[in-house]
């Protein structure tokens, strides 16, 4: 089964809905959004200089991803204006992206598959890491849960309770690079932040608590893998646009059944 | 119910600073300046002074939250506190139901759970959203949620904040009960004086440095307490005279046996 493309593909994105719907959760608790999106710019970068040095598109992205994370933290924990320099620093990212990505004439055709993923060709080496690296990401979060979850109520209380929310943030950050990383074959650079974000707003409206809304976010995120691959499939669109897109009809739909 | 009488000046305290001095962070202008504090075992010590006197730098270097420039700070060992921070604004964007939110970050059982609402007096609300809750509600499941630990202090930094005055009274009635009912220490800051004086042990005067303290009539007839809170202050000793006629007049800080006939 693994030889049909289209398998893969529903697998790789399953993998990535598996992750995508807890820290997804986590981003919009947090108000993390523009965050998600300058780590995920900031993957253009990397799958630039990855090319460049012919490394693994993966260990560039990552390494970029994981630099804007650290960085973006660290100005968080300054108090500099987070809106206005997130927005400085995730428009620089993706320019001095695309500005880097012209100079490899190799990557020119292939940019398009950089911004907006290219799950029809996971292969399963792809298939192998995104399961590997979304289970190790997972399991980060259920053991930092209760931590994670106070933290992101509210940083004082986390504090009075030992618990240093600096390290949480952290945790957060390198966990958001991670997913940023794997999911560039899967919806690419400019869609990451949607599929972490889309999901998990349209699970706010139908869950009573953080687990709820986690577990809620992942199956959305799922559904709309499947939706959107098998859209992609009949209708011949692109793939990773019509995740996104599926996505946000599941969000609409919440919207307008909303519980509470 | 304990025996407060036993509690004497020289026994063990809860938390004792000496000489504390306090730097604004990232500079050396001092927000409290060689400050003596302590707090024993089943007291209720209110902090009471004017906006940026340095009342929540007092509490967060208490808390071991906050450097010291100067002094030290002692906790008695194995001190469990409860603390219930200042403005706890919480994100709304997390769904979170009260009983939920009593096992963050330490996980309760159902029964401990509706044990601790019904003390503070919010029987039930336990499958409600903390965003439905009104003002009163949600200070009494934060006190709860703070409880639950069987802390031996606690620390309220402004529980009042955004109460209204029925809510404030019975929110200082609810401490008092908590404390007769546990004997737990309280340590708070507050602006609303008139309710302060009538549930406090003893009263600190806190303006950068310490004004004033003593037992609530003794810093209500204070000079440095009428000149930091003016004509509210005069207002509120005439109130507070008329309110306890009883017998107030121990002037220090170490006295605490009025209290036992007081909550009797």
């Amino acid at each position: 089964m693994l030889d049909d493309f289209f398998f893969r593909a529903v697998l790789a994105g399953l993998g990535l809905a598996l992750v995508a719907g807890p820290l997804g959760s986590f981003v919009v608790w947090r108000r993390m959004a523009y965050f998600g999106d300058s780590t995920a710019h900031a993957a253009i970068l990397g799958v630039a200089l990855a090319l460049a040095f012919d490394l693994s598109i993966y260990v560039g992205t990552l390494a970029v991803a994981v630099a804007m994370a650290c960085l973006v933290s660290t100005l968080v924990a300054r108090g500099q204006a987070m809106d206005t320099m997130l927005g400085v620093l995730s428009h620089t990212a993706l320019a001095f992206g695309l500005v880097a990505i012209s100079f490899v004439p190799s990557a020119r055709s292939d940019l398009n598959g950089y911004l907006f993923g290219d799950i029809l060709a996971v292969g399963r080496f792809d298939l192998a890491l995104i399961w590997v690296g979304a289970a190790l990401v997972l399991g980060l979060l259920i053991l930092r849960w209760q931590r994670l979850v106070t933290s992101s109520l509210n940083e004082e209380l986390a504090m009075a309770a030992g618990i240093d929310p600096r390290i949480e943030r952290l945790v957060l950050s390198l966990a958001l690079a991670v997913v940023v990383a794997l999911a560039i074959r899967v919806v690419g650079s400019l869609l990451i932040s949607a599929m972490l974000i889309v999901p998990a707003a349209a699970a706010r409206g139908w869950a009573g608590s953080p687990e709820r809304m986690a577990a809620v976010a992942a199956l959305i995120a799922a559904g709309s893998v499947i939706a959107g691959l098998y859209s992609s499939l009949h209708l011949d669109t692109p793939a990773g646009p019509s995740i996104v897109a599926s996505a946000a009809i599941f969000f609409l739909l919440s919207q307008a059944f909303r519980r509470g | 119910m304990r025996d407060l009488r036993r509690i004497g000046c020289r026994g063990a305290m809860l938390i004792r600073a000496e000489a504390m001095t306090i730097h604004r962070p990232g500079t050396v202008d001092p927000v409290l300046a060689d400050v003596d504090f302590h707090i024993a075992p089943g007291e209720i010590v209110t902090v009471v002074g004017p906006n940026g006197s340095g009342k929540s730098s007092l509490i967060r270097a208490l808390l071991g939250q906050m450097g010291l420039a100067a002094g030290r700070v002692t906790r008695q060992a194995g001190l469990r506190i409860g603390y219930v921070p200042q403005r706890v604004q919480l994100d709304t964007a997390i769904p979170m139901t009260v009983r939920r939110f009593l096992s963050l970050p330490t996980r309760v059982t159902d029964a401990e759970a509706s044990a601790v609402l019904e003390r503070t007096g919010v029987p039930g609300l336990g499958a409600r959203q903390l965003t439905q809750l009104s003002g009163g509600q949600f200070q009494r499941v934060l006190l709860a949620r703070a409880l639950l630990r069987s802390p031996h202090l606690l620390v309220l930094d402004e529980p009042t904040q955004g109460l209204d005055q029925p809510g404030i009274v019975a929110f200082y009635q609810l401490i008092e009960d908590v404390r007769r009912q546990t004997g737990a220490a309280v340590l708070m800051v507050s602006h609303d004086l008139l309710v302060v004086m009538r549930s406090s042990d003893r009263v600190v005067c806190l303006n950068g440095h310490i004004c004033c303290e003593g037992t609530p009539q003794h810093v209500s007839g204070a000079p440095e307490y009428r000149a930091l809170f003016g004509a509210e202050a005069q207002g509120m000793l005439a109130l507070y005279q008329h309110h306890h006629d009883h017998d107030h007049d121990h002037a220090h800080d170490c006295d605490h046996t009025h209290h036992a006939a007081h909550s009797a």
